[in-house]
């Protein structure tokens, strides 16, 4: 386990993804090259069609590289999901409608053969990480689209992931329920001490949330960008950052960035 | 305008929910169905419609009541026609309908053949199944209700297991999950409440069609043979008396197959 918190927990190099469609070759990322170090907060920004799904999707072995090389833990994407090395959420939260809020935390947990008490433990100490202790047997319908997400949160905890990838879990969440799960997002995040991978196409939530912002663009996708974030260290982050000059700043900096702008702000560097 | 408000009782207050009230969803119906059996009466006893155009209601009533034993245990062998058919054709149907959504040749293979079942005239087939399998056989009256029951039942079950979301789909491959955890947890619990709509849709066609299929032949007993036997006889009110039988047979096996939905559906549906 020591080599975790030394090997990246992503490494893309060259990596290439082209869609065969009725119309033509759609060319989806273009060299993409991407280091997430263990225990980093990385955003994937930018307009739609930029890749920032499908490059999630490769990280996480739903779909194959066209060309290029793709490392989870220096292993490759294939091998990393069959470990487990990852958990995921999506924008939907994708819970089981018809298993209660602490079987669909279970749901991993059964799969892969963790014997009923010590599921039962590791969902109870979840929920509560959630704030979700009390409702754990409510079906998903019950709750709210915001509560469902954290449901869909501890569900990808449950295997305690070095990596999280994470693709708009709050993109159809109400600004203020928005706001209140990233804060709890950096929580969880510093107590488990997990790397993010998140796509968002929020440039306040990205620069809210991430050490470094990788700004993206389209036809063909690839990275146009990085930047770094110089704010407080993710742990560190409260709601008061919210108005902080230095977060303004990075905002402006990364919406720059996205609209392709000369660049002259101290605190960016590009790769 | 004034002087009717004033003796108008003033309106009681609107019933709150759960208040002890009668809900026009029952007494609608009632009152249209008291009307009708009225209006009905009144045409034959009054206006004077001669007994073998349309039999008065009361003479239906007696004709039900003396024939009772009769009506009851006709539609112990038209149900239970029914019922066998109903079962056998909703089991072939889901177990072709799993194997038709497993190999996609299969699904080729079969989908001509679920066409025809589907268009095949239950007046064609019954009396040529009833002469294959001799006039003491209540086989082919159960193999026609099978057929019918076997295409919805087939259709929503192959339905119901391509319903599976993308985001479930995912889920399943990001967790390794083998083809027989991922059909168990995702797959399975998706496709049986479209199952079980089949099965509902099918409870009222097992029913007609055994009913209909004993018209042609084949032993006595049966509500739909007694029906026609009596209409043969210009018992035309105790036909109708077997007529409401079958109705209220027909409506057991919905009403069941509807509550069975139901409950299969409460596993997906909202748990309010």
């Amino acid at each position: 386990m020591s080599d975790v918190t030394t090997t990246a927990a992503v490494r893309a190099s060259g990596v290439e993804k082209v869609f065969p469609t009725r119309a033509g070759e759609v060319h989806a990322l273009s060299d993409v090259n991407l280091t997430v170090a263990a225990g980093e907060f990385v955003s994937l920004i930018g307009p739609s069609g930029c890749g920032k799904s499908t490059l999630l999707r490769l990280i996480a072995d739903l779909d194959e590289p066209t060309a290029g090389t793709l490392e989870v833990f220096g292993k490759s994407a294939r091998r990393a999901r069959l470990d487990q090395d990852y958990g995921i959420a999506f924008q939907q939260a994708g819970l089981l409608p018809w298993r209660t809020v602490a079987d669909n935390v279970a749901l991993p947990l059964q799969l892969h053969g963790v014997a009923p008490r010590a599921r039962a433990a590791r969902v109870a100490e979840l929920l509560d990480m959630v704030g979700l202790a009390d409702f754990a047997d409510r079906f998903p319908d019950q709750l709210s689209g915001g509560m469902q997400q954290r449901v869909a949160i501890a569900r990808a905890l449950a295997e305690r992931p070095n990596l999280l990838l994470m693709d708009e879990p709050f993109g159809a969440l109400d600004e203020m329920t928005r706001e209140r799960m990233q804060t709890e997002l950096l929580r969880i995040c510093a107590e488990t001490g997990a790397a993010v991978v998140f796509v968002t196409h929020s440039i306040p939530e990205a620069v809210y949330l991430s050490d470094r912002v990788v700004v993206m663009s389209p036809r063909p996708g690839r990275i146009s960008e990085i930047v770094t974030m110089r704010l407080d260290d993710t742990a560190g982050r409260t709601e008061d950052l919210r108005e902080d000059a230095a977060y303004f700043e990075m905002i402006t900096a990364v919406r720059e960035a996205l609209h392709g702008e000369a660049v002259v702000l101290r605190g960016v560097e590009t790769r | 305008m004034s002087a009717a408000t004033a003796t108008t009782a003033p309106a009681p207050p609107r019933p709150r929910a759960g208040a002890r009230a009668v809900p026009s969803r029952i007494v609608a119906p009632v009152a249209v169905g008291v009307i009708a059996i009225g209006v009905w009466q009144f045409l034959v006893s009054v206006v004077g419609v001669s007994d073998y155009l349309l039999p008065s209601p009361a003479a239906i009533g007696a004709e039900l009541v003396r024939f009772l034993p009769a009506i009851v245990s006709g539609s112990a062998v038209t149900g239970g026609n029914a019922l066998l058919g109903l079962l056998a054709g909703s089991l072939i149907g889901i177990l072709l309908a799993a194997v038709a959504a497993a190999a996609r040749p299969v699904n080729h293979m079969l989908a001509p053949i679920v066409a025809a079942l589907a268009v095949i005239p239950i007046v064609a087939l019954a009396p040529v199944l009833n002469t294959m399998f001799g006039a003491d056989s209540q086989f082919g009256r159960q193999a026609i209700a099978g057929i019918a029951a076997f295409t919805p039942v087939f259709l929503g079950t192959l339905r119901g297991l391509r319903q599976a979301t993308p985001v479930h789909r995912d889920l399943m491959r990001v967790y390794a999950a083998s083809p027989w955890q991922a059909f168990r947890t995702v797959t399975l619990p998706t496709a049986v409440p479209h199952v079980f709509t089949g099965v509902r849709i099918a409870s009222s066609l097992a029913v007609i069609s055994a009913l209909v299929a004993e018209y042609f032949g084949g032993p006595r007993g049966g509500l739909g043979g007694l029906i026609s036997t009596y209409a043969a006889q210009s018992a035309y009110a105790r036909s109708w008396a077997f007529v409401v039988g079958a109705v209220v047979l027909g409506l057991v096996f919905f009403f069941a197959a509807s509550r069975i939905e139901r409950l299969a559906a409460r596993g997906v549906g909202p748990h309010r």
